[in-house]
């Protein structure tokens, strides 16, 4: 049962928080760097960027969250430190239809397989559906990000489409799986 | 080489004039069941001044963007619709095409489908691409059909992605793989 008193923001372990504009461009620009964690994400050709380049890329992403008021970036910090550890996004809301898309990364290596996505999965959809009262949610998986489609499943999402062959890794062809949860199907 | 890319025997993928289209654009989208159809934007009257910035705007980008195209009759050169490719992923050739016959008169009788089989062959044997995606809403038969017709598969169906007229609507997703078009002149 939500209450008002319960934060939004806070899990057991992290928290969805806001950049920090300072010291994060330098952890990130790392993590494009890591070419496993940028093909994990999504179709994007890997391309490191430096701090200068993703500082600009923090301001283009919160004009376009003032300007077009259909999408919501958080950072997700250690609640013990307040470490960054990687990013949680909410874009192409759709008000009139109630939907919206879900991403979400983990940015190195050691703080993976911590459950930390989990965590940060749980707040994104809590946010979404209790504040901001949507009906629906989608996510998009490369076939070969098995993590990311279990983590996703075992919140309740479901596999609605498999857009055959759209991804060329490795020399190899992969699908895109796109996810969907209902409101009706989320269990907070 | 195939010198009749753009040109079908009753249609021709032709130019975007900002001009005369944004006044056809402006003239479609007052049909609210074709834009209701087209998109999952609200619809809205926009004026053909506003369209016509946001097309001179594209104009102005890059090429490899998008390519869009209105689509014109053969032989009297009516301007019935558009399609063009956007969304281009090139790394993995993958693209999603969009398709609107806004004259109304022009529906259900195959122009659309064979500006859609033009918009494929420019796809594949121009810009090389390895599959084309869309999307559509999926209690609109008569596009699906043109679309089948034109060699696209159902690759899912988006559950409740969509809310018109009192009514909870699934998208329904497409494909085509090149070899699948490849196929389908054989």
């Amino acid at each position: 049962m939500m209450t008002i008193e319960k934060s939004l923001y806070e899990g057991e372990q992290i928290c969805l928080a806001s950049i920090d504009h300072e010291n994060d461009p330098q952890i990130e620009s790392g993590w494009t760097h890591d070419a496993e964690y940028i093909r994990l994400l999504g179709p994007e050709p890997v391309r490191p960027l430096s701090p200068a380049q993703i500082k600009k890329k923090y301001e283009a992403i919160e004009k376009e969250i003032e300007e077009e008021k259909n999408s919501f970036y958080f950072t997700l910090r250690m609640r013990s430190d307040d470490r960054l550890i990687g990013f949680a996004r909410l874009n192409w809301i759709e008000w009139n239809h109630g939907s919206g898309h879900i991403e979400l990364g983990i940015g190195s290596p050691q703080d993976r397989g911590q459950g930390y996505g989990s965590e940060a999965l749980k707040l994104l959809l809590n946010f979404a559906f209790d504040e901001l009262n949507l009906h629906r949610l989608s996510a998009s998986v490369p076939e070969y990000n098995t993590t990311a489609l279990h983590l996703f499943q075992k919140a309740g999402f479901q596999v609605e489409v498999r857009r055959r062959q759209a991804l060329q890794r490795d020399g190899r062809r992969w699908d895109m799986l796109h996810l969907g949860l209902l409101r009706q199907e989320w269990s907070p | 080489m195939n010198a009749i890319l753009l040109t079908g025997s009753r249609v021709r993928l032709a130019c975007q004039d900002a001009q005369e289209t944004s006044l056809a654009f402006a003239r479609w989208q007052r049909d609210t069941q074709y834009v209701r159809l087209l998109s999952t934007d609200p619809a809205f009257p926009w004026s053909a001044e506003k369209i016509k910035s946001w097309m001179v705007e594209e104009q102005e980008k890059p090429l490899q963007d998008e390519f869009f195209f209105n689509i014109r009759t053969i032989p009297d050169d009516l301007l019935i619709g558009f399609v063009g490719l956007h969304e281009f992923s090139w790394a993995h050739g993958d693209a999603w095409v969009a398709i609107g016959i806004g004259e109304r008169q022009y529906w259900g009788k195959g122009y659309g489908t064979e500006a859609m089989r033009l918009a494929l062959q420019f796809a594949f044997m121009e810009l090389n691409l390895w599959r084309v995606s869309l999307g559509v809403y999926n209690n609109n038969t008569r596009a699906i059909r043109s679309y089948q017709k034109a060699g696209f598969q159902i690759e899912g169906l988006q559950r409740s992605a969509g809310r018109r007229a009192g009514q909870v609507w699934d998208i329904c997703f497409m494909g085509i793989l090149r070899r699948e078009w490849e196929k389908s002149l054989e």
